[in-house]
């Protein structure tokens, strides 16, 4: 009876079916296609959404395009391939997209038994609540028999039931399948409180009907270290774009932007060198070109410049590089060195 | 002419030239065919998601879930397991369904009438609703009534106050819920000792009818016992129902049992929505009905509505419920549209969230048709079933 049930649903699922068989070699696939393609959100601000053009921009749009550049030389040959939560993992494992940068958060399961590999993490976030300011609530140890509005199918979900658990409060959930979705259900007072990464919060509020009427919680209940993923078991294609976050990083620390990249081809700063391919053989041994992280910076920028331009202080998010900082600032962005 | 030709067929044909040889030749290569396509698609899927190192099998269906579910039917916290979220999200879908397909029966047989009322008015309304509702997009029309119409409610704090006992808003509706202490097991006996004699007496009524002719109104008198029984028993034995009657706390109605918006919205597109259906399956029913066959049951005497309910209906009922049938399975597939405002069937609960949360995909798909398809198929043979018991026997 198993059997014949687990035929029927992948006959008419046809899901991983008729993938092919070969899966390494992502790296010369995006190659020979001339095109990355990305698995992004369909539409959250600072992260990736379209703007007023058509133009996908957002930190985890950049982080696309920073791949693109590394591989293909152009940051903009990229097929941007808009994922809802529910969708995301399996586009990437049965193959529609190469990889996946759709501010998801890096967990054990997803890391182990979803055949994924996480490359490393382009936004550091924590869970908050966002709440009406007339309920006149300040701390989320106060919210004991609310109705929480929350998007399907995230950790989101675990770590608020989590959180009520522990606190020994109740809390009733309404589940909707997109952000927007859910913001839309606080907005009209179906619930008190929206949870989410407080970084979406922040992009979320700017879009309410009266932003001012809002405000987030101080607690952060979670760890939310947003990443690219790739497919498990091609670890070429792995190495190429933990790398290229990696370096831009890198880039940061050694003051490389994409204002003086080339006058930083002529420094005598070891550490430089190897980013910008004037020593070592850092591209050759990813199986790119040496100067690959030249074309990144000129093209996306270093870290830094990719956080200012999309969710720093002067962007409508105003978020502060917090925990986000370099290492050498008091944050936590600690890139292996480029050597 | 003919016999200058010989037989038609020879006593012996070779095994390819023989039709029956070659029929059965052909079913085995086609079925071998399809097994082999299915084998295929298994095995190639087994060896794809172990190449990607995705773990497989049913064993996620013991994993604790960790989740919250705004409404469930059965007792459900996110301590339990994926197993119970599959049959929360289940119970969920199947009791919006069955509601829907009530109600929508209900509307569906009312408009259908009313579409054939020689009132010009009736008809006209119930055109004018058919017309409308039919041709809207059922994913509109669940958004119209769910953020325009239940999304339009006061808020929780200005929730309109019935009594001080029953609360509406954009929240849902809240009721007190009732709570049974010692002594009220006999008020459910006394509905099951009203439900039994009720039986007992419209069975002995028809017998009396088809000797005697004399009719007895066994309707009016059950209905008297099933309303009039429990409610001595609940005298008798002191009132033992209480009220957990719902209290305003910090954000919300606590106690009491509420009915959430996403429900009512959900419930209230679908059986709209496929009410316009069912009143144009009943109105052809009813028109494919010979007129002679009414004129021939008033001639004898017997009043409208009788003729309607003892003439006509039965009549129509053979040609109206093999469409109902599909209607009623419609209904229950369009119910998957939940996800889209939040009610937490089947598909939002199990095919959502579950599968995001374990990656499960294909155990989970697989699962979830193969519960659609059961439905489905228990639906279609209930229904055969009545549909002979009221096809034309011909004697």
């Amino acid at each position: 009876m198993k059997k014949t049930i687990i035929t029927m649903g992948l006959a008419a699922s046809g899901l991983l079916a008729f993938a092919g068989t070969t899966q390494a070699a992502t790296l010369q696939d995006v190659k020979d296609d001339g095109e990355l393609r990305c698995g992004v959100s369909n539409g959250l601000p600072g992260f990736s959404q379209p703007d007023n053009d058509g133009n996908w921009a957002g930190i985890d749009v950049d982080t696309c395009r920073a791949v693109a550049a590394a591989v293909l030389g152009d940051a903009d040959a990229v097929e941007f391939i808009p994922l809802t939560a529910a969708e995301r993992f399996t586009a990437l494992q049965s193959g529609e997209i190469d990889v996946l940068t759709r501010n998801t958060t890096w967990t054990t399961t997803r890391d182990t038994s979803l055949g994924l590999n996480f490359t490393g993490t382009n936004y550091y976030d924590g869970q908050g609540f966002l709440i009406k300011k007339d309920l006149g609530v300040d701390s989320a140890y106060s919210l004991d028999g609310a109705a929480i509005c929350i998007q399907a199918g995230t950790t989101t979900e675990l770590n608020l039931a989590d959180f009520f658990r522990a606190n020994d409060m109740e809390y009733e959930a309404v589940v909707f399948d997109t952000s927007e979705a859910s913001a839309q259900g606080f907005d009209n007072n179906r619930c008190d409180v929206l949870t989410s990464d407080t970084s979406q919060l922040a992009a979320l509020k700017t879009q309410l009907s009266d932003p001012d009427s809002a405000e987030i919680l101080p607690e952060v209940i979670s760890k939310e270290p947003l990443g690219p993923v790739v497919r498990q078991g091609d670890d070429e294609w792995f190495n190429v774009v933990k790398w290229v976050l990696f370096g831009q990083i890198n880039a940061e620390e050694y003051g490389v932007t994409s204002e003086n990249v080339d006058d930083m081809m002529d420094s005598d700063n070891p550490s430089v060198q190897r980013i910008v391919g004037t020593s070592g053989n850092m591209g050759e041994i990813l199986g790119l070109d040496d100067d690959f992280m030249v074309d990144v910076i000129s093209q996306v920028g270093n870290y830094g410049e990719m956080f200012e331009r999309n969710v720093g202080p002067d962007t409508p998010l105003g978020l502060q590089r917090g925990t986000n900082a370099l290492w050498t600032e008091g944050g936590v962005l600690y890139a292996p060195p480029f050597r | 002419m003919s016999s200058d030709r010989g037989p038609l067929r020879p006593d012996n044909p070779k095994p390819w030239n023989d039709p029956r040889v070659r029929s059965v030749v052909f079913q085995i290569l086609a079925v071998s065919a399809v097994a082999w396509v299915g084998y295929s698609l298994f095995q190639n899927t087994i060896n794809n998601l172990a190449s990607r190192g995705i773990s497989t099998g049913f064993g996620f269906l013991d994993a604790t879930a960790g989740f919250g579910i705004i409404m469930s039917l059965i007792e459900y916290d996110e301590t339990m397991t994926y197993g119970r979220t599959f049959l929360v999200g289940l119970s969920n879908t199947l009791l919006v369904s069955g509601l829907g397909i009530l109600f929508a029966t209900i509307v569906g047989f009312i408009v259908g009438i009313a579409r054939l009322s020689t009132n010009w008015l009736v008809a006209k309304v119930a055109l004018a609703y058919i017309e409308i509702f039919r041709n809207v997009p059922l994913l509109l029309q669940i958004f119209f009534w769910y953020f325009a119409v239940l999304g339009s409610l006061p808020g929780v704090r200005n929730a309109v106050n019935v009594g001080d006992v029953a609360f509406l808003s954009n929240r849902g509706i809240v009721i007190p819920k009732p709570v049974f202490e010692a002594g009220a097991g006999w008020i459910g006996i006394a509905v099951l000792l009203a439900l039994a004699a009720s039986i007992a007496l419209v069975t002995w009524a028809r017998r009396r009818q088809a000797a005697t002719g004399q009719i007895f109104p066994a309707f009016p008198v059950s209905l008297a016992m099933i309303a009039g029984l429990p409610t001595l028993a609940y005298f008798v034995m002191g009132q033992p129902v209480g009220w957990d009657v719902p209290t305003f706390g910090t954000f919300s109605f606590s106690g009491g049992v509420t009915a959430i918006p996403e429900l009512g919205a959900l419930l209230m597109a679908l059986t709209i929505y496929t009410a316009t259906f069912i009143a144009e399956i009943v109105r052809s029913g009813i028109v494919s009905v010979s007129s002679g066959q009414t004129e021939a049951a008033l001639a004898l005497g017997l009043p409208p509505r009788r003729v309607l309910r003892l003439v006509v209906i039965p009549q129509a009922l053979r040609v109206i419920i093999p469409p109902l049938t599909s209607q009623y399975l419609n209904l229950t597939k369009n119910s998957s549209l939940a996800v889209a405002i939040g009610y937490p069937d089947l598909v939002n609960v199990f095919m959502g969230t579950s599968l995001n949360q374990t990656g499960q995909a294909v155990e989970i798909v697989a699962m979830t048709m193969s519960v659609y398809l059961a439905i489905s198929l228990s639906i279609s043979l209930l229904m055969n079933f009545y549909n002979r018991a009221v096809a034309l026997k011909e004697r």
